[in-house]
């Protein structure tokens, strides 16, 4: 709250500043150190003294609340501010370079949430007349949640001069909380106001139509109004929200689950080490992140590109070496495969832990990746996004390798029936291991997805690997479209149990259904038909 | 190479097989390749840190700080003249395994001493083996406290050392004058206690119950989207809201990743973590999260020559120059710092007499300060909160004046707040009722 | 052979038990013959595994169940005896409540929960160790094996199983002690647990269970019946043609193999003193698969000379090799499987029959 005041303050002063250029000599003028605030220990004074300083005309006042924002501001013995800049110190009061500064009696001041609060407003505050549209509907947003009727005079101000739709619309709503939010206006602006926040129709928006019960019985029955219809809209939206949800979750299950779709639902190989084929995707993407970071910092953004093909040559590469110097010779031995992958998964967990260390990696989230938009009602995160879109691309790039490639014309021939394709000239040995490269390959691709979303650990496969076995087993082995509808079945059950039931519940409740629906279809979904199904 | 490896692994097989059929001679066998010859010229300390499964990732830190800390008493002489020697195993995150291990290292390797667990439940295991073989062991990692026992010293912080002073500061007005709480955990015994005391605090502090909400969540819990949306939900009723976050070592990742997305601020909703510090941050991209907090104990951004000093031979150590610090390893370092004191008060390794001697002893704890030895056998800390920045350490916004003693037994919960523990003659009781006036718990008994 | 390898198993597990009991309690600490309570238990967890993995053995390498979720049934009847070892604690726990175990005590409940009353009673908590886990299996299987799930099917769902206990046992609200589980215990049937002569007893307990277990199994695959279940095995369809019932072959010996393991457990519990979720992690099921691999399935025998072998190896590099012994442990599994596809006692036997 009092970081909204502190928007607000700078706000009026910030439009004193523009009507009335005189202010500026009288700020200059004033006898008050504007600095002095800022050399306190108390966060709550450091705060106020940043946003009396911001409004305060000085011409220090910028670069050091940048300073500050960067913690680059100190405070020497004698109560001296200085900024620290690339080689030396400037006094944050006058600009002068500062000579002979001993280091180690500067204190640096200390910035909290509060204090950081400030300084976005002091720094923001003056975004509503500035001349970019992202910055002025940004500085709309934060009167939105202030509600402050003590903005009113300033929207009007600014409405007038305000070009852009998008921005005039947060204004008007802004104005519309502002005048709710306060005992002004006559009854028909406030019940125009209510149809401006019914319209807008967010959270916020429905917790202030939720405070008028003072009003006038008019006012306070389009309130009552207005809250039921948000509600009604609210649970349309939530149902909305949940598929997102759960089409998300889903296509995390479907990504992690898609190689093992290949290797153990086309190929019939029990992988235990499929998860860390995945594991090996990620470690992938943190370390193409940490070459890029070194040799090309500018291209940083999009090392997450280049890390999908890396990691599903990495993975499959080594998916590839796995066949041929193990499975290979375990072929007709589906149970024991088991094992072998099973120990193949504690190797290469320890060896990812002996090389890169047992604690997490932490992988950057693109800027690009990060954050979220409102669609109507909903919320749609954009990691999430991107996981789906990816997860669309990957399964699509799938079965078009599958059904149109010669390669995939071979891998089917071979799963079908091997004597027959190898009768035919194909090289079925080969065709195993480029099979079973290809299924970890695309676990290392999920592995690039699931960076982003959780933890790049060791233990990341076996996160995954139950959940995984799942899918492709609800799905109907050996069937790809099996695999997608069952992932995005669980997806979207488990998300929307988890209200009622909560987190724990609810996949408990998902995995006894699953229990269940094999007893009713032992081959899960879609089974495969015909002889093949007995071997 | 399979060739190999075949050969090399099949004389243990057989070894193996002779020796469960013939258990009584192995015995001597391998106590002989357990145990070096000079084993009378050294003493030895037992790590019990898993170093694969779950929890490698938080503990093998504390393998490796143990390891130095042994290596630099070892410099300086060793102890009572003679070398310290670590002896490692790896309980594999598997508990019974930890029972087994910590037997193997106090009946088999004859440790003095022992440092080690991080769980709550691995505690739990080992603790009957302590008991009956009278060993130590150091626990180095905050926790939900309801405990205290002879064999154990508690080094990392109890609930009150923690958690309550991380509400008081967000109820403050330089904390933002929260008004409304989630109280965020996975379900186990650390949070589910912790937040049953912050609920009877708050709500003594005058909190109304339908300002807290109160969620858990599975171990490893990597789906937060509807979590983090409801918080977001309940954080918009237009009273400060802050989170407390109770939520265990993988699930914080997804769990802040989510925030970062969903667009939470700290500025908005801070959450403040009882089990995120330093090493964890590492982990995670930091850039959206700064601001949001933590409390502990000890942070590595604490300036003071001891810190500056101990950081820097840890980087020597590891040899990695970025590797962080974080509370657990002050905690070990404490631990480590008071048992060596008291072997050195008792003038021997004798566990009964290096218990007595434990109580009261003080050593420097790496914020500038002293840490003591209660005789509820926890030891006194200060509380620190930090923000956390966007490199990844931590900011400290608010520290008590002085250090805080231990609340073992909480005064917030109806079953132990009657109970207090003294481990010094007469008493010597680790849940003694002041009602009944008797050792055992109960009022009634 | 199988015969003679039987009896040779028999012998060396009472008589290694026996041997390790009589050492430990018959001389003194200090002498070189001594056996160390250490080793006492250490035997004793390896023999509760070797029940479990030759109840494993039993359905998947007689009846082709390949169970990944069997260490399910051993938890439960850990659980059974690890409610009954709670109850004996009574006023000693450390809030010194006579009815509540503590953890009821700080999680405020106000009175037991109904299931668990009558686990103070020794006879229903061994009866509840078997009847529970049978309980479970035969609802599961019966419905499993009627549709005729099978294969990977079955093992996945097995699994499923598994972690649903896992996840449901994590619970605080179930009132199993959520997370930290069971523990803490301090006497069993009057006995202290940790008293030398409780040890040993329980270690002499275990070897004769794992005995009469050995038997049963055997008696049963030896038996007409046995005939059948291999026939299950290797030709389901063919049996079902020939008039056999595979389900129900299948369901008996699936729930005979539940209360096996439900006997391990309960033997397993007072021996390590700890009872937590953590037993139903599916990684746990599948270890106890690779332990019939490893020891050779389709033996019984092997089964047991498996569990031992593995967990002894586990025992000794977790602690001389700490940092690396999941690579031992893993290149062995590897190894085994490649090199040894009869296992260790195939290995054994093919060696003997080299020399004659």
């Amino acid at each position: 709250m009092t970081a909204l005041r502190h928007i607000l303050a700078v706000l009026l002063l910030a439009l004193a500043l523009i009507s009335a250029p005189a202010f500026e000599a009288r700020a200059d003028d004033d006898a008050a150190d504007p600095f002095a605030g800022l050399t306190s220990q108390s966060f709550d004074d450091v705060a106020q003294a940043l946003t009396a300083l911001a409004v305060s005309g000085n011409k220090q006042a910028g670069p050091t609340v940048t300073a500050l924002q960067n913690e680059a501001l100190f405070v020497t013995p004698d109560m001296a501010l200085l900024i620290k800049t690339d080689d030396s110190y400037v006094n944050a009061r006058t600009g002068e370079k500062v000579a002979d500064v001993n280091e180690d009696d500067l204190s640096p001041v200390r910035v909290n949430n509060a204090v950081r609060a400030a300084i976005e407003a002091a720094k923001g505050g003056l975004d509503l007349v500035s001349t970019d549209v992202a910055a002025r509907a940004h500085a709309a947003e934060q009167l939105f949640a202030s509600h402050d009727a003590a903005a009113l005079p300033l929207l009007a101000t600014a409405l007038i001069a305000e070009k852009d739709a998008g921005v005039r619309a947060i204004m008007l709503q802004a104005q519309a909380a502002a005048l709710l939010s306060s005992d002004t206006g006559t009854e028909a602006e406030q019940l125009a106001a209510i149809a401006t926040l019914r319209a807008r129709g967010d959270i916020e928006s429905k917790a202030l139509l939720g405070s008028l019960h003072d009003k006038s019985p008019a006012v306070a029955a389009a309130a009552a109004a207005a809250i039921s219809s948000l509600n009604q809209l609210e649970q349309i939206w939530g149902v909305a929200q949940g598929v997102f949800y759960g089409v998300s979750l889903g296509s995390v299950l479907l990504l992690a689950a898609a190689g093992l779709a290949i290797t153990f639902g086309v190929m019939g190989v029990i992988n235990m080490a499929h998860g860390e084929m995945v594991m090996l995707g990620a470690y992938t993407t943190y370390t193409v992140q940490s070459v890029i970071a070194s040799v090309a910092p500018q291209w940083a953004g999009l090392s997450i590109l280049l890390s999908v093909p890396l990691a599903f040559l990495v993975s499959g590469l080594v998916g590839v070496l796995i066949e041929r110097c193990m499975i290979r010779f375990l072929y007709g031995r589906p149970l024991e495969t088991l094992l072998a992958t099973w120990g193949l998964s504690l190797v290469l967990q320890q060896a990812i832990r002996s090389i890169f260390g047992s604690s997490n990696r932490d992988v950057l989230t693109p800027a690009w990746m990060a954050g979220a938009t409102r669609l109507g009602g909903l919320t749609i995160t954009y990691n999430r996004l991107y996981i789906i879109i990816f997860a669309v691309i990957v399964i699509a790039a799938l079965m078009a390798v599958l059904r149109y490639t010669a390669l995939g014309l071979r891998m089917r021939a071979v799963t079908q029936n091997r004597r027959m394709a190898a009768a035919m000239g194909i090289r079925t040995p080969w065709i195993d291991a480029l099979t079973f490269g290809l299924g970890s390959g695309v676990a290392g691709m999920a592995g690039v997805a699931l960076s982003q979303i959780d933890n790049v650990s060791p233990n990341l496969g076996q996160s995954y690997i139950i959940d995984s076995f799942m899918v492709v087993v609800f799905g109907g082995v050996g069937n790809l479209w099996g695999t997608v509808v069952s992932a995005m079945t669980l997806g979207i059950v488990n998300k929307f149990l988890e209200p009622f039931a909560g987190a724990v519940l609810g996949k408990i409740v998902v995995l006894v259904a699953l229990i269940l629906f094999i007893q009713r279809k032992p081959r899960g979904m879609f089974p495969l038909k015909g002889r093949a199904v007995e071997q | 190479m399979a060739a190999s490896c075949s050969t090399s692994t099949r004389p243990s097989f057989a070894r193996w097989l002779r020796g469960t059929a013939l258990a009584v001679a192995t015995t001597a066998l391998t106590l002989g390749a357990f145990a070096p010859a000079q084993a009378a010229d050294t003493i030895k300390v037992g790590i019990l840190h898993s170093l694969s499964g779950t929890m490698a990732i938080s503990e093998t830190t504390l393998k490796d700080v143990m390891l130095m800390l042994i290596e630099q008493q070892n410099k300086k002489g060793g102890l009572l003249g003679k070398k310290l020697e670590a002896v490692v195993v790896d309980p594999a995150s598997n508990w019974p395994l930890f029972a087994e291990k910590a037997k193997e290292l106090i009946n088999v390797d004859h440790v003095a001493a022992v440092f080690g667990c991080w769980t709550s439940v691995s505690r739990k295991s080992v603790l009957p083996v302590f008991k009956e073989t009278n060993n130590i062991l150091f626990y180095p990692v905050q926790y939900e406290g309801e405990e205290s026992e002879k064999n154990v010293f508690y080094t990392g912080a109890a609930p009150n050392q923690q958690a309550i002073p991380a509400v008081d500061y967000l109820m403050s007005k330089d904390g933002g004058s929260v008004k409304r709480w989630v109280l965020a955990g996975t379900d186990y015994v650390y949070p589910r206690t912790t937040n049953k005391i912050l609920e009877a605090y708050l709500k003594a502090k005058g909190v109304a119950a339908d300002d807290i909400m109160i969620n858990y969540t599975p171990f490893g819990h990597s789906d937060w989207q509807n979590i983090v949306a409801d918080i977001k939900k309940f954080g918009s009723a237009g009273k400060k809201t802050a989170v407390v976050s109770t939520i265990n070592g993988d699930a914080n990742v997804p769990f802040y990743k989510e925030l970062g997305n969903q667009g939470i601020k700290a500025t908005d909703i801070p959450v403040v973590a009882f089990s995120v510090g330093e090493e964890e941050l590492a982990g995670i991209d930091t850039k959206p999260l700064v601001g949001h907090l933590a409390a502990w104990n000890y942070f590595e951004s604490v300036k003071s020559p001891i810190n500056t000093a101990f950081i820097n031979e840890w980087h020597e150590f590891t040899k990695k120059p970025k590797r962080t610090t974080n509370d657990p390893m002050e905690a070990a370092y404490i631990g480590f710092n008071m048992w060596i004191k008291a072997v050195q008060k008792a003038g021997t390794t004798d566990q009964t007499k290096v218990i007595d001697a434990m109580i009261g002893v003080a050593v420097p704890n790496l914020t500038g300060g002293l840490s003591t030895m209660m005789p509820n056998h926890h030891i006194t800390k200060p509380v620190l909160i930090g923000e956390v920045k966007a490199d990844g350490q931590f900011n400290v916004v608010w520290s008590t004046p002085g250090t805080v003693v231990a609340n073992e037994w909480s005064p917030y919960l109806e079953g132990s707040k009657d109970l207090i523990a003294d481990w010094r003659a007469p008493m010597s009781c680790g849940n003694f009722n002041v009602k009944s006036g008797k050792c055992g718990g109960s009022a009634s008994n | 052979m199988s015969r003679v390898s039987t009896s040779i198993c028999i012998l060396l597990v009472l008589g290694i038990a026996i041997g390790m009991a009589a050492l430990n309690l018959g001389t003194d600490a200090g002498s070189a013959a001594h056996v160390s309570t250490y080793w006492i238990s250490l035997v004793g967890k390896y023999l509760c595994f070797a029940i479990l993995a030759l109840a494993l053995d039993l359905v998947w390498g007689f009846a082709g169940i390949l169970s990944l979720g069997h260490a399910a049934f051993f938890a439960l009847g850990g659980y059974a005896m690890g409610m009954y070892l709670m109850r004996q604690i009574g006023t000693r726990g450390v809030y010194g409540n006579a009815i509540l175990p503590d953890f009821m005590v700080f999680l405020n409940y106000k009175e037991l929960p109904w299931f668990w009353h009558g686990f103070d009673n020794p006879a229903f908590a061994i009866l509840m160790a078997m009847l529970v886990p049978a309980v479970l299996a035969l609802i599961f299987g019966f419905f499993a094996f009627r549709s005729r799930v099978t294969g990977v099917y079955l093992s996945i769902i097995t699994q499923a199983l598994t972690f649903a206990l896992l996840l449901a046992f994590f619970r605080n609200d179930m009132g199993f002690g959520g997370n930290n589980g069971l523990t803490d215990f301090k006497d069993m049937f009057g006995y202290s647990l940790q008293s030398d002569a409780t040890r040993s007893g329980l270690l002499v307990a275990s070897a004769i269970f794992l005995v009469l277990c050995l038997l049963v199994a055997r008696y049963v695959v030896t038996s007409r019946f046995g005939q059948v279940l291999i026939a299950v095995r290797d030709t389901e369809s063919r049996t079902r043609f020939l008039g056999y019932r595979p389900e129900s072959y299948k369901l008996f010996v699936f729930v005979l193999s539940a209360i096996m393991a439900g006997i391990g457990g309960a033997l397993y519990v007072p021996q390590v003193g700890i009872i937590n979720p953590g037993e139903f992690a599916p990684a746990g099921s599948i270890e106890a698969v690779i332990w019939v691999a490893v020891g050779g399935r389709g033996t019984l025998v092997g089964a047991i000379l498996g569990a031992i072998l593995v967990n002894a190896g586990k025992t000794y590099l977790t602690g001389a090799f700490p940092e690396i012994w999941l690579f031992a442990l893993g290149a062995l599994f590897i190894l085994v499987t490649l090199l040894l596809p009869q296992g260790v006692l195939g290995l054994l036997q093919s060696m003997r029959g080299a020399k004659s």
